[in-house]
């Protein structure tokens, strides 16, 4: 696969046997969103420290190597310094220290620090906790998942099976799309192109010459995708039957107590305890 | 199997007469047998590809009809009927793929038919025990070859239990390797399990494995008959722009130097059968 995509971790799938792989994928999404509305909820340290130990008891349940999902942070590093950098001048409060640049003085306050770390934290299990879902299920048990979740929304006429189609697509061509975007590099710096050199602006108007083959070939690709899809009997909005059907399970059930327990103790703790 | 009645088609738009465009089939007029292997043979643009997505109704006559196992593809009822029994396979591998792994591939064809469930499993282990792919079920088609993900696509079609393949030019973009499998996989789904064979290709070599070669040039039936019977005509296939295999043409040189050899040999082993007896006695 081509280089620029090493680093991305979030749409890879880890295949394995533990019980986070095993969930059914609409309880795994539903504790997705939850995970990530409660982590905007709490803004105390106790209630991150429990955060901290579900995220590290969930990473530990999933078998998946701490290393991998580090990696997945780290393409978004410069983010976090960025955040947290703007959070800790840009938050008025009570002066820590202070310096004076011209007329104007650099301060960092006491609310600040916290802001900036608070905002470090969030985006950090905010990264952890999505990797861990794509991490641990499958494109397919992933668009399966989203289709169920949308179809109560077909009565009014939302066309749940098409958009799950369309993400499994798109899954599927990302690698074959990747291996063109290299062979169109490859092929352009065979002729002198520069795409490493010069600044954003230079590098941006030498990404055109790219693009354009790129998005004529997935039309094309698109295109001879669309009969074939045809040719074997594919029609959108018609009622497909599945092979690998997921169920709910005893395993599913159990997850979902344990998580509503875990969420309602996490919530009445940022309720009642004053750190 | 498959019938075609004075068939001819034009590109055109709505607003464009279809009297007036140019056709790119011309009163075609074709039988294929139950169980045949048929290999439809021409050069780019003699309107091969285009005569093959009739087949399967995804393109329809302008004129004349085309009639697959009796049906009319022209009559929008027997769409599904006529796809699922005549199953297609496109030239490039990648282009054709809609899952990200392979035994969901496979499962693609049968989930649109509203298969059951088990009944899905079943065919799909079939079919890729079929092109002998079986070992490959969970991998994703992005990390195979070209061979096997076009022998993938012939799983993937052969999961509708069709009784006519038809391969647009499956082996186009394969490497000699690639092209071997395919071939020899479509000569056993044709061989052992009775499927109907239409392999459009611009390979001599594989048109001369079928049972009969039918030449199209510039939308008409150039020639048809067995591959003895076709690739006999040198100098028609080479004005049309088509090789023949390179022992029909040393028999062919030959003759024309006045030497007694049947000219309508395929493979090395004929040719050289024929030169043994032409050569006679004083070959030994």
């Amino acid at each position: 696969m081509a280089e620029i995509f090493k680093d991305i971790i979030i749409g890879q799938y880890i295949p394995g046997k533990s019980p986070l792989h095993r969930l059914n994928p609409v309880v795994k999404i539903i504790f997705a969103v939850a995970y990530i509305a409660v982590l905007f909820l709490i803004d105390k340290p106790i209630p991150y420290f429990i955060f901290t130990l579900y995220t590290l008891t969930l990473v530990i349940i999933s078998g998946i190597n701490i290393k991998i999902i580090l990696k997945g942070i780290r393409p978004m590093l410069w983010i976090f310094i960025f955040t947290a950098v703007l959070n800790v001048f840009m938050t008025p409060g009570e002066t820590i220290w202070s310096v004076p640049v011209f007329s104007w003085s650099l301060k960092i306050t006491k609310e600040g620090v916290y802001a900036g770390a608070m905002i470090t934290v969030r985006l950090l299990y905010l990264i952890t906790g999505t990797s861990l879902l794509t991490l641990t299920t499958s494109p397919l048990q992933l668009t399966d998942g989203i289709e169920k979740l949308l179809s109560p929304l077909k009565k009014i006429k939302v066309p749940a099976s098409e958009i799950a189609m369309m993400m499994t697509i798109a899954i599927r061509f990302i690698p074959t799309l990747a291996e063109e975007t290299d062979k169109i590099m490859k092929a352009q710096t065979a002729r002198g192109a520069d795409f490493q050199s010069g600044n954003i602006i230079k590098r941006a108007k030498a990404m055109v010459p790219l693009l354009v083959p790129l998005f004529i070939s997935a039309f094309r690709r698109a295109d001879e995708l669309a009969t074939a899809m045809e040719a074997r009997c594919y029609v959108s909005g018609a009622k497909r039957t599945r092979m690998k059907e997921t169920r709910f399970t005893f395993l599913d059930i159990r997850a979902l107590i344990i998580f509503s327990v875990a969420c309602a103790a996490l919530i009445a703790a940022q309720h009642w305890i004053y750190l | 199997m498959i019938e075609t009645q004075n068939l001819s088609f034009a590109y055109h738009s709505d607003d464009e007469d279809a009297a007036t465009a140019e056709k790119v089939l011309k009163d075609i007029n074709l039988k294929i047998e139950k169980g045949s292997f048929t290999a439809i043979l021409g050069s780019n643009g003699s309107g091969k590809s285009t005569l093959a997505k009739h087949f399967n109704a995804i393109l329809l006559p302008t004129l004349g009809k085309v009639y697959v196992k009796g049906m009319d593809t022209a009559s929008a009822e027997n769409i599904f009927s006529i796809r699922s029994s005549a199953g297609m396979v496109f030239q490039n591998p990648d282009n054709q793929m809609v899952a990200a792994i392979v035994e969901d591939e496979v499962a693609f064809a049968p989930e649109n038919l509203g298969v059951e469930p088990e009944e899905i499993r079943r065919r799909v282990d079939e079919c890729l025990e079929a092109v002998n792919m079986t070992d490959y079920a969970s991998s994703t088609p992005s990390k195979l070859s070209g061979g096997q993900k076009q022998r993938v696509a012939i799983a993937a079609v052969l999961a509708m239990n069709p009784e006519i393949l038809i391969l647009d030019e499956p082996t186009a973009m394969l490497d000699p390797k690639g092209r071997s499998e395919v071939i020899k996989t479509i000569e056993k789904l044709n061989k052992e399990n009775g499927i109907t064979v239409v392999l459009i290709t611009h390979y001599m070599d594989e048109a001369a494995r079928a049972d009969r070669v039918i030449v199209i040039d510039d939308g008409l039936v150039s020639l048809d008959g067995t591959p003895h019977e076709v690739f006999c005509n040198v100098e028609k296939l080479k004005a049309i722009g088509l090789d023949v295999p390179q022992v029909t043409l040393l028999a062919y040189e030959l003759q024309k130097r006045g030497i007694e050899i049947n000219k309508s040999v395929l493979t090395v082993e004929e040719c050289f059968a024929e030169l043994l007896r032409v050569s006679g006695g004083m070959g030994k």
